[in-house]
């Protein structure tokens, strides 16, 4: 450096920047899962695209599409059933304590009706049937895919995105909304009958005066926004076990976040459907 | 004489009968991550002939069949089915091509949920409906005569053991005619009889169909029986190519510590 400049030899090769060895494992450990969240969505996406693909194209699988609609909706119906008797039940005895505390036990009906049909018969069902269903189709699905069956399919030039997963989320679509209109037909009985035990009251004066001067929007809205749960139950459930690697701990675990994903969604997306029919259905 | 079980030919469908491999592998490589599977093999099969791939466990050779089918895609290279590439395929065109392949899984990936019987018409449901009925369960009934399972239609996969698994695996296989069949592991995990039986099985099929055949095992016995050419792989290279005299005379370290060892 005689003239006072430093040459390029000099200079020498970049060298790396050292970064704490603390503040890079912590970088790292944000950094991985913020991967594999866009990762997982990524996916997701390529995969509803496949199937949407495959649904559109010839031929219907409707053997499958039958067994699925017996499947998810009859064999869900007793589950789904049962629980809405009890959420009736429930619903009963809290409104009736509470709108006797404000004396305004002549708006038990509607209280009961507007519960169970707008608010807990949906999501319940939803929820049940992200409960029985996401597991058994997340299992189901991950099953065949450790033990090669999937891959058989495929082999046998036969589209398993048709053959499997678009006969299963469509017979979800299908079947939510039928098994809510059963929960909340359910809850309707039995909270009428829980009322009756208490105070006598015909269950034709129960009906008239709770859907008194009710409207088609307020009901049927949130009776097929179970459509989206069932698009949601359905999708999240076949792209889990679809995905699956490894034997028994995969499928596994495949049954576990299907159930816990597709519960966590159907939540989500009533935050959002709820707003929705709100502004759109007043 | 044409049955009713014949599998139209399509027009644009190649029929090559000429000397063109019916299955060609060319410079074909497969890394799973940092992980090299296979490493620009070639290798060909013609009409009639049996190729038994070997090698150790977890050399690349159930990654080939798969390649082969395209349940997976080659790093680079190209597979070719009667002279056509099949890597940037459509999936109509895919499925034509897969509809003359039968695949033998190496735990034959029978369906849990359906019967034996249903195992083998599944294929034809979906690509036969031009069968009635009666005629498809003519024809499952026959092809697992053919593989002495005609006495259990009705029981599920569940309830038959791996021998017998793997013969409802190659019927359902055989199902839609084809022309070639791939064979992963088919005595793998087999009593000596049983794998005995699945063999003089494998060798009756091609004496009648004249199919081309991979069959992938690290069974030499097997593969002697069965197979017209073996393939040695070793490290995702095709070590050597012939028939089992080529090997016994090969001077390749790894050839000879094979046989020795099998």
């Amino acid at each position: 450096m005689s003239n006072g400049f430093t040459t390029v030899s000099e200079i020498g090769p970049p060298q790396p920047v050292r970064l704490n060895p603390l503040l890079s494992r912590v970088l790292v450990g944000v950094a991985r899962p913020v991967e594999g969240f866009f990762e997982w969505f990524g996916s997701l996406g390529i995969f509803t695209w496949q199937v949407l693909k495959a649904a559109v194209t010839p031929p219907c699988e409707w053997r499958e599409l039958i067994r699925q609609l017996d499947e998810i909706g009859s064999k869900s119906l007793p589950l789904v059933a049962l629980a809405g008797a009890a959420i009736g039940v429930v619903i009963s005895m809290e409104a009736r304590y509470s709108l006797s505390r404000f004396g305004a036990k002549s708006m038990f009906p509607a209280t009961l009706v507007y519960s169970v049909i707008q608010v807990m018969g949906p999501i319940m069902t939803g929820l049940i049937v992200s409960g029985r269903v996401g597991a058994g189709i997340g299992a189901e699905l991950a099953s065949m895919k450790v033990t090669e069956q999937i891959d058989a399919i495929e082999a046998s030039a036969i589209n398993p995105y048709r053959l499997l997963a678009a006969t299963r989320i469509l017979a979800c679509i299908l079947m939510l909304p039928l098994l809510t209109i059963a929960a909340d037909g359910c809850g309707l009985l039995t909270g009428w009958f829980a009322q009756t035990l208490v105070e006598p009251l015909s269950f034709h004066q129960f009906i008239e005066s709770g859907f008194h001067g009710a409207t088609f929007n307020a009901f049927l809205p949130p009776t097929f926004k179970t459509a989206v749960y069932g698009l949601i139950i359905g999708l999240i459930a076949c792209f889990q076990g679809m995905r699956t690697r490894g034997g028994a701990e995969g499928v596994g675990r495949a049954a576990t976040n299907s159930v816990v994903l597709a519960s966590l969604f159907v939540i989500l997306a009533d935050v959002v459907l709820v707003k929705f029919i709100l502004v759109v259905f007043p | 004489m044409a049955t009713a079980y014949d599998i139209p030919v399509k027009q644009g469908d190649v029929q090559k009968e000429s000397g063109a491999p019916i299955v060609a592998v060319k410079e074909l490589r497969k890394a799973f991550g940092s992980h090299k599977v296979l490493n620009a093999i070639n290798l060909s099969v013609n009409r009639g002939e049996t190729l038994a791939v070997l090698g150790r466990s977890g050399t690349g050779k159930s990654v080939l069949l798969r390649l082969i089918i395209r349940l997976e895609t080659p790093d680079s290279g190209s597979v070719c089915i009667h002279g056509e590439n099949i890597a940037g395929l459509a999936l109509d065109r895919m499925g034509d091509i897969r509809k003359k392949i039968g695949f033998l899984f190496q735990h034959a990936a029978l369906y849990d949920s359906l019967t034996v019987a249903e195992n083998v018409a599944f294929p034809l449901e979906h690509h036969r409906r031009d069968m009635s009925r009666r005629e498809r369960d003519d024809w499952v009934k026959q092809l697992l005569a053919e593989v002495g399972m005609e006495g259990d239609l009705g029981k599920m996969p569940s309830d038959i053991s791996g021998g017998m698994q793997k013969r409802v695996g190659l019927a359902r296989a055989l199902a839609l005619k084809p022309e070639i069949l791939l064979l992963d592991e088919p005595t793998a995990g087999l009593d000596p009889i049983s794998s005995g039986e699945i063999d003089d099985l494998i060798l009756k099929l091609q004496r009648e169909r004249q199919m081309a055949s991979i069959v992938v095992t690290h069974d030499l016995h097997s593969a002697r029986t069965i197979a017209n050419r073996l393939a040695l792989l070793d490290q995702g290279d095709v070590v050597i190519d012939g028939n089992y005299e080529d090997l016994q005379n090969s001077d390749i370290a790894f050839v000879k510590e094979f046989l020795k060892q099998s």
